[in-house]
Order: structure tokens, then C-alpha cells, then sequence
């Protein structure tokens, strides 16, 4: 047992027992978007048109708009996961990759409400 | 707690082509992190009512987005080829430096074949009706 503090471990010193979280969360998250991406794109594909009563008919319909809530959800997770080691990588001023680090993840926050909120205003919303 | 080594190095490394699939990889994860927020705007537009939408419409037809969509498709093939590559790595399969080489060849040239699927199936003129 030791009696050092996660945080005098994670000062530059060693690791905070974090990482393996964070892999598997990037491996599950992955797995997960290998159908509902395909399934993204090919729901795409078969859309007969983009005017604004065939998008809206689109998004209602229960599947799309759980498939599109799904994806948008797990997506920005994987995304956030992703762009965080970009960041850790790349960015080595301290303050400089802690900002970089906070802005992407409201950011990536932000943009997972937005979607899901839209998705759902219109799937449960009167129809237009 | 400065001066510590940090990686990844990309500077000590021999380039290969096999090192450009993982910096491929990445950077097409930018680019779909990217394509997230077109995404999020277009569900957003179809949120706001047929006006809106009217205009957010007018704004992602401009020819220079045909180039951003055929750019986020071959982003997408070829994140998701890098990422079963490396799901399939992960269980310890294809990890020798001749199975590396043979992969990267078949997810670039499969990445390519479906880019150009998928562009022909949502970019051509009158993939979708007016």
C-alpha cells in the first residue's frame, strides 16, 4: 500500500490509474459506431430528397431519430476521447493544453445537447 | 516536472508508409470531429422550422461544401478501415511487420474503392431530387 495522494502520483510522477478507462472507453465507443455509422450513412443514402418535409418526415420516424441520437451521443464521446490525445500529444505548454483540453470539452458537450435536443424537437414535436 | 520526455516523436522515426497510416488515421478523426459540428448545424436548421432550414439549405449547397462532403466521406471510410485495423490489433492478431505492410494496402485500397462509391452514391449531380 502506498501512502502517497493520487495526486502527488499524477504531479508529473507517474500515472493516475486512469488510462486503461480511458482505452477501453475508446475501443467500446468504437465498436459501437461501426453499425450506427453505417447505419448514419445509409439511412442517408436512402433519403429521396433534402427539402425541409422529407427531412422533417426523416427524422420523426422512430428508428432515425433514436439511430441519429445514438450516434450523435457516442460519436461526440469518441470524438472528445479522440481530440483530447491530439491535444495531449501535441499541446506541451501546461496552461495552454489545459485550456485546449477545457475548450474541447465543452465544446464536444455543447455540441452533443445541441444535436439531441434538435433531433428530439423535431421527433416529438407537432408535426409541421 | 519540466524537461521530462514526452512522446510521440515524430521526428526520430524512418518514414514508411505504414507510419502514414496512423497519421492518416488521426487526422481523419479531426476531420469527422469536424464534420460533427456541420452535422449538429444541419439537425439544428431542421429544429428551427422550414425558414431556417430554407436558408441553412442555401448555405450547404455552395459548391465549395461538395468538396467538404467528399472530404468528410473518405475521412469516414477511412477512419472506420484505420479503426478495424486496430480493433483486429488489439486482440493481438496482424501485428508482425509483414501483416502492418499488407493491412495498410488493403485498408488504403478499400478506403478508396468505397470514397468513390460513396461520393457517386450522395455527391453526383441529382443524387437527390430538388
Amino acid at each position: 500500500m502506498s501512502l502517497r495522494t493520487p495526486l502527488a502520483r499524477v504531479l508529473g510522477r507517474g500515472s493516475a490509474k486512469e488510462g486503461v478507462h480511458h482505452w477501453l472507453l475508446q475501443r467500446l465507443s468504437s465498436v459501437a459506431l461501426v453499425p450506427l455509422s453505417i447505419g448514419f450513412v445509409v439511412s442517408l443514402i436512402a433519403l429521396p430528397a433534402l427539402d425541409y418535409f422529407t427531412v422533417v418526415g426523416w427524422v420523426r420516424q422512430p428508428g432515425t431519430a433514436l439511430g441519429l441520437i445514438l450516434f450523435i451521443l457516442v460519436g461526440a464521446r469518441h470524438s472528445q476521447l479522440g481530440v483530447r490525445v491530439v491535444i495531449e500529444d501535441y499541446v506541451h505548454a501546461a496552461g495552454v493544453k489545459m485550456l485546449a483540453l477545457v475548450l474541447s470539452n465543452f465544446a464536444h458537450v455543447l455540441i452533443a445537447a445541441t444535436a439531441v435536443f434538435a433531433v428530439l424537437k423535431v421527433a416529438l414535436g407537432a408535426r409541421p | 516536472m519540466s524537461e521530462r520526455p514526452l512522446s510521440p516523436h515524430l521526428t526520430v522515426y524512418k518514414f514508411k508508409y505504414t507510419l502514414a497510416t496512423s497519421i492518416l488515421n488521426r487526422l481523419a478523426g479531426l476531420v469527422l470531429s469536424v464534420g460533427l459540428l456541420l452535422l449538429v448545424y444541419w439537425l439544428a436548421a431542421i429544429a428551427a422550422g422550414v425558414r431556417a432550414y430554407a436558408q441553412a439549405r442555401e448555405l450547404l449547397s455552395l459548391g465549395a461544401f461538395k468538396f467538404v462532403y467528399a472530404l468528410l466521406l473518405a475521412a469516414f471510410v477511412y477512419h472506420l478501415a484505420a479503426g478495424l485495423r486496430h480493433l483486429v490489433w488489439d486482440t493481438g492478431r496482424g501485428l508482425s511487420r509483414a501483416s502492418a505492410q499488407r493491412s495498410a494496402w488493403v485498408i488504403a485500397v478499400a478506403s478508396l474503392v468505397a470514397t468513390l462509391i460513396l461520393i457517386y452514391c450522395l455527391l453526383r449531380p441529382g443524387a437527390y431530387a430538388p
